[in-house]
């Protein structure tokens, strides 16, 4: 929370339309998310001149109120209205809080233009019964009627909320610096705030004596001063405090807080008298404990730093003071802290302890170590002026702080190229100036010292390039294309085959399915027929994602439910993703669920229903078009979740590439058919294409029938046709398939089409006679099948 | 005879023009022009003429039998075609009736996002590349200029697998970080990574513990943010439609500087004041920014001679925004009454 009134110290704004200064703060990469203010429009100051009784009323008056250009009517309820007091006048056209629009009007048949109010109906002070009962707002006869009553009572700040990236939120969230950043934007100049002081001659040195032991605090300051009067802070401390969120308490915490609030460095007062003259700032002993300010007793960490006097914790260095030295009503003395600790050992002692102190917020942030002496010297000023202090010289000082420079040197040519823009050397120097940012150029080149403020800027062209580029305004920016030379884009590796499975899965009919990574715990024990191991998240979130899942199955029958319980039937799906194992192997897994019908036509009672050789002609589809052709087999095997009569390996190259079937009845009673295959196996290198001309001469179709064992595969027969067969067999196709009374209880009946062809000639039918029953006999020896008589 | 014959003709013409179906036609002819017709009878009684009248009966025979086989064509073609009528009325189907449904199946909602921008961004010579979603530390955060000890990597947000070494990615930068490593400092690079990523969010209508980005890399020699701005309006031209303006705004980014956050003109009231943009005019869709010289240093570029630009858009926000979608959850539930609006092109 930035306060306006309080920005207006240092920089003038006076001119500026604040709403319009929000936008261009904004623009320029300050988000500044929300204009508050006490301005409201048609408000005035009023000074009644007449006022008698309501002639139909026992409460009401009827008032005259000089409203500086004209002298208007107003009924008014207040026991306190009468004429010659000064009072503030809502005019028709002002809307009061709780969107409450004034009008013309009449009261009970009197005419009333406007309305008298109370603070507590500006939404300036609570809606109390006590304040109800004081009726409209006094104010003092000073008042000018016609002027704004809000600035009369110094209530007319404007406050900006910041919602401001990380890298900025430390120099954006005091007001010197906010300054520095509207500064820049108007191009203007920063007027630091007042700290000499008139010190008494007697130095803090004869009093304290400091050592410090801990490499976390390079660097620490005191100060001290006498005799402070305790009592209430001057009323623009209490209004900016206020404005800027934090609560008045008396004119030494104020001041404390007030300087924080300037240069965003963190104060600490001691009572002098209850510290003693040591302090020794140190680790934290483990288990060490200290009674906080806020009146809890906290144990400490030995990655704690500790301010001590020299023995005990007397302060929580950079998160909060102890109880045991704090300033309370009857402080007379008052040591000054004013020192950094190192960043991220104040944001964990602030994390263990759970005390995020405005102290700690800012510690955490990191401190421009330029402004401990300013913070330091301020507050001394401030006590002095508002509490009555006697400054003492001198300073308690430690410091083994490295205090580099950032200097960049650069070619105004590196900052145009990087952003596309054209400045030249002088607007370089213009926008330079308005940063704030102190240079010298020699030969063209530029060399910047960035100051200690901006501790986000590291030493490189792109910092600068930023802050040039914001403040010229990236709205202002061109659209071009990059010039460099352009070669042909294309999917690399997996991502290829990934694209090429994906689609034609979706032409097959299949919906693509995105699922979690991560399963539950029994989910990643289902479908393990690959023997991985799955991760188990350490320190997972929730148990239905605590497991680095190795199948996509599981979570394609979940998906399966939640379509089910929405009355889907036919559902077809496949997920394309990555798993891991163990060992962070990495695989893609291609994986697809059907159920139901394939192709629908209820009426002709013609619906292809999804079964097993459904989904293997969707897998062979898909083999085929990646070029595998020959080269996969189906395996019958018993794989874990899958039917134990009804499930095959997928072999490719006569490697395992997958596996197939119906899901156990035990893991879903539905007839749900899965698929699972790895990428991997799937990208292999294949023959381009080649054009083959289609027979001219006549082909020969014969038919077969064999008698086999149940349990014998068919593919056992077809390999034999197909070997036998050889160059002159273009096509084999199973037409029949019996199983009953006319063949043995354990044997099958199975029907072939052979077709037959040789691309250079007409077959004769000798040829073809012969060819079909070597095939027959070798097949009857092969695989002990007999052929079927007609 | 000529007599009978001619009154024979009338009688058959009757009876042609009486015939009703085919088979009487067939009937017909075979019974007065066959073998035994009546007609046949009195061209064999001809013999029995002298010359003349031959000549004469002759000529007469002549043109009945021509006049009955013609007239019975004739019918024959028109019962013909009147069969043929009956026969394809009988066909006649209603053609109203429901058709077999052929599937077609539908991408995920994202996965469709994505490959309009994969599409439109290979044609602009970049390569679609993918990387690993376990990945080390280094690559995730070091590389890209997030230190150990560095507030940005709050192990809150990060599903470590091992402390500080494995995590699930928290973005898709890393492969951005492979990419220049393997390219060793020496080319141009234009990529991009849509893929998955990680962080520990509770989900809900907003949030989601995976998501999707789709990140974009140009590492090449003098790169330019307006460069980068003009790439951008490219895309989201695509994406959302040719009158979409893109706007830049500062932010901040540890791995680009500067870095910009990318509005676009509103496409739902093109100004005028919706729930969309929240009545600015202007919705957030993309980070951005110029390579910070850390990165390229660290993954081989030298900063002094590279120059490069990086993008990133959420697919999930990107497919709120386009399709109207308020639920975060509709990309990874698979609901397919609601994804078969998808099964077509889109409005170009």
């Amino acid at each position: 929370m930035i306060s306006l009134n309080w920005v207006k110290d240092y920089i003038d704004i006076e001119s500026e339309n604040l709403k319009e200064l929000a936008v261009k703060i904004t623009k320029a990469g300050i988000n500044v998310e929300k204009v508050i203010t006490n301005h409201i429009d048609n408000l005035v100051i009023g000074e009644v001149l007449e006022c008698v009784e309501h002639p139909d009323s026992d409460h009401l008056h009827v008032c005259k109120v000089n409203v500086g250009n004209e002298t208007i009517q107003i009924v008014c309820g207040a026991s306190n209205v009468r004429a010659g007091l000064k009072v503030i006048v809502a005019l028709p056209g002002a809307i009061l809080p709780g969107d409450f629009e004034i009008k013309k009007g009449k009261i009970r048949g009197v005419e009333s233009n406007g309305m008298i109010c109370a603070l507590f109906e500006l939404g300036l002070e609570e809606k109390t019964e006590e304040n109800y009962n004081k009726g409209i707002t006094e104010l003092n006869s000073d008042a000018i009627p016609g002027e704004d009553p809000m600035k009369y009572l110094g209530l007319d700040d404007t406050v900006y909320e910041l919602d401001v990236h990380k890298h900025r939120n430390n120099d954006c969230y005091y007001h010197i610096g906010f300054a520095y950043e509207i500064a820049a934007v108007l191009n203007k100049k920063v007027t630091l705030p007042e700290s000499a002081t008139n010190p008494i001659s007697d130095d803090v040195n004869n009093y304290f004596n400091l050592k410090v032991e801990t490499p976390k605090c390079p660097y620490y300051l005191a100060k001290m001063v006498r005799d402070v009067r305790i009592g209430e802070s001057p009323e623009f401390i209490k209004k900016r405090l206020l404005a800027a969120g934090m609560r008045p308490i008396n004119n030494v915490v104020d001041i404390s807080n007030y300087v924080m609030l300037e240069y965003g460095q963190p104060l600490h007062f001691f009572d002098k008298d209850k510290l003693g003259n040591n302090v020794l700032v140190r680790d934290a002993y483990e288990g060490e404990q200290i009674t906080t300010l806020d009146g809890k007793e906290r144990t400490l960490k030995s990655s704690d730093i500790v301010i001590t006097d020299g023995e005990k914790p007397v302060c929580v260095a950079g998160v909060m003071g102890g109880l045991n030295t704090d300033v309370d009503g009857n402080t007379k003395d008052i040591l000054i802290e004013s020192a950094i600790f190192e960043a991220t050992s104040i944001r964990y002692t602030a994390e263990h302890l759970n005390l995020k102190s405005e102290a700690s917020i800012r510690y955490g942030k990191g401190l421009n170590y330029e402004y401990t002496l300013s913070a330091i010297e301020r507050a001394c000023h401030l006590l002095e002026k508002y509490a009555g202090a006697k400054v003492l010289t001198g300073i308690v000082k430690h410091d083994t702080l490295e205090k580099n420079e950032k200097k960049v040197t650069f070619n105004p040519n590196d900052i145009n190229k990087m952003l596309g823009i054209n400045i030249s050397e002088d607007d370089m120097k213009v926008e330079l100036n308005r940063l704030d940012f102190p240079f010298e150029l020699e030969n063209g080149l530029f060399t910047v010292t960035i100051p200690n403020r901006r501790l986000d800027i590291e030493s490189n062209v792109n910092d600068i390039a930023e802050e040039i580029g914001r403040l010229y305004g990236y709205h202002n920016l061109v659209s071009t294309l990059p010039s460099g030379e352009i070669r042909r884009g294309q999917y690399v590796g997996d991502v290829k085959y990934r694209k090429l499975i994906s689609k034609r899965l979706r032409s097959l009919g299949l919906n693509e399915s995105k699922t979690y990574t991560l399963v539950s715990s029994e989910m990643a024990k289902m479908f393990k027929y690959d023997n991985a191991i799955n991760i188990d998240l350490p320190n997972y979130m929730s148990v239905d994602k605590a497991v680095v899942r190795t199948s996509l199955i599981p979570s394609l029958l979940k998906i399966y439910e939640y379509n089910k319980a929405r009355k889907v039937n036919d559902i077809l799906l496949y997920e394309i993703s990555k798993v891991y194992d163990k060992d962070y192997n990495e695989d893609t897994k291609v994986s697809i669920l059907m159920k139901g019908s394939y192709l629908t036509n209820n009426w002709q009672n013609n619906n292809t229903k999804v079964d097993f050789y459904l989904v293997k002609g969707i897998v062979e589809n898909l083999l085929d078009y990646l070029g595998l052709k020959n080269r996969y087999t189906f395996e019958k095997d018993l794989i874990n979740d899958l039917h134990p009569g009804i499930c095959a390996k997928i072999m490719i190259d006569r490697q395992p590439a997958g596996i197939i079937g119906r899901v156990h009845p035990n893991v879903h009673k539905d007839e749900i058919y899965v698929v699972e295959l790895s990428m991997k196996s799937l990208m292999k290198n294949i023959k381009p294409i080649k054009f083959k001309e289609a027979s001219k001469y006549p082909t020969v179709t014969k038919d077969m029938a064999f008698i086999i064992n149940k349990k014998v595969p068919s593919s056992d027969i077809l390999e034999v046709i197909k070997r036998v067969g050889s160059r002159l067999l273009t096509d084999i196709d199973v037409f029949d398939v019996y199983v009953g009374e006319n063949v043995g209880s354990d044997e099958k009946s199975i029907a072939y089409t052979l077709t037959f062809a040789d691309p250079t000639r007409t077959l004769s039918d000798d040829e073809v006679n012969e060819l079909f029953k070597r095939i027959i006999s070798e097949v009857e020896i092969k695989t002990g099948a007999r052929l079927r008589d007609k | 005879m000529i007599e009978k014959l001619e009154q024979l003709c009338e009688l058959v013409l009757h009876e042609v023009d009486e015939a009703q179906d085919l088979k009487t036609v067939n009937d017909l002819r075979v019974t007065y022009l066959g073998k035994k017709s009546p007609i046949q009878e009195l061209s064999q009684e001809m013999r029995n003429l002298s010359i003349e009248e031959k000549k004469v009966f002759g000529k007469t025979l002549n043109e009945v039998t021509t006049k009955l086989n013609n007239a019975i064509e004739e019918k024959r073609s028109v019962l013909e075609a009147i069969e043929l009528n009956n026969k394809l009325e009988s066909e006649s189907i209603d053609i109203s009736l429901p058709a077999t449904k052929v599937n077609l199946g539908t991408p995920n909602i994202l996965e469709r996002i994505i490959e309009e921008i994969e599409e439109l961004l290979i044609s602009m010579g970049y390569d679609v590349v993918d990387g690993p979603e376990i990945e080390e530390d280094r690559f995730n955060f070091e590389l890209l200029n997030i230190p150990k000890g560095h507030p940005a990597r709050d192990a809150q947000d990060t599903f470590y697998l091992e402390d500080e070494k494995i995590l699930l990615r928290s973005q898709t930068s890393p492969v951005q970080a492979r990419v220049m490593l393997e390219n060793k400092g020496q080319k141009p690079i234009r990529m991009i990574c849509p893929g998955k990523t990680y962080r520990r969010d509770n989900d809900d209508a907003t949030h989601s513990h995976q998501f999707m980005q789709i990140e974009g890399l140009l590492v090449d020699k003098n790169v330019s943010l307006s460069d980068l701005k003009g790439t951008i309006d490219v895309i989201v031209k695509k994406l959302f439609g040719e009158t979409i303006e893109t706007r830049f705004r500062p932010s901040y980014y540890q791995f680009t500087e500067p870095s910009v956050e990318v509005d676009i003109s509103c496409f739902n009231c093109h100004g005028d004041g919706c729930n969309i943009c929240k009545s600015s005019g202007w919705i957030t869709v993309a980070g951005a920014g110029i390579v910070h010289p850390n990165v390229l240093r660290n993954c081989g570029y030298n900063p002094e001679e590279w120059t490069g630009f990086a993008f990133g858009f959420g697919a999930e926000r990107l497919a709120m925004l386009k399709y109207g979608i308020n639920d975060i959850r509709v990309f990874y539930s698979t609901d397919l009454r609601e994804l078969k609006t998808f099964d077509r092109k889109d409005n170009d």
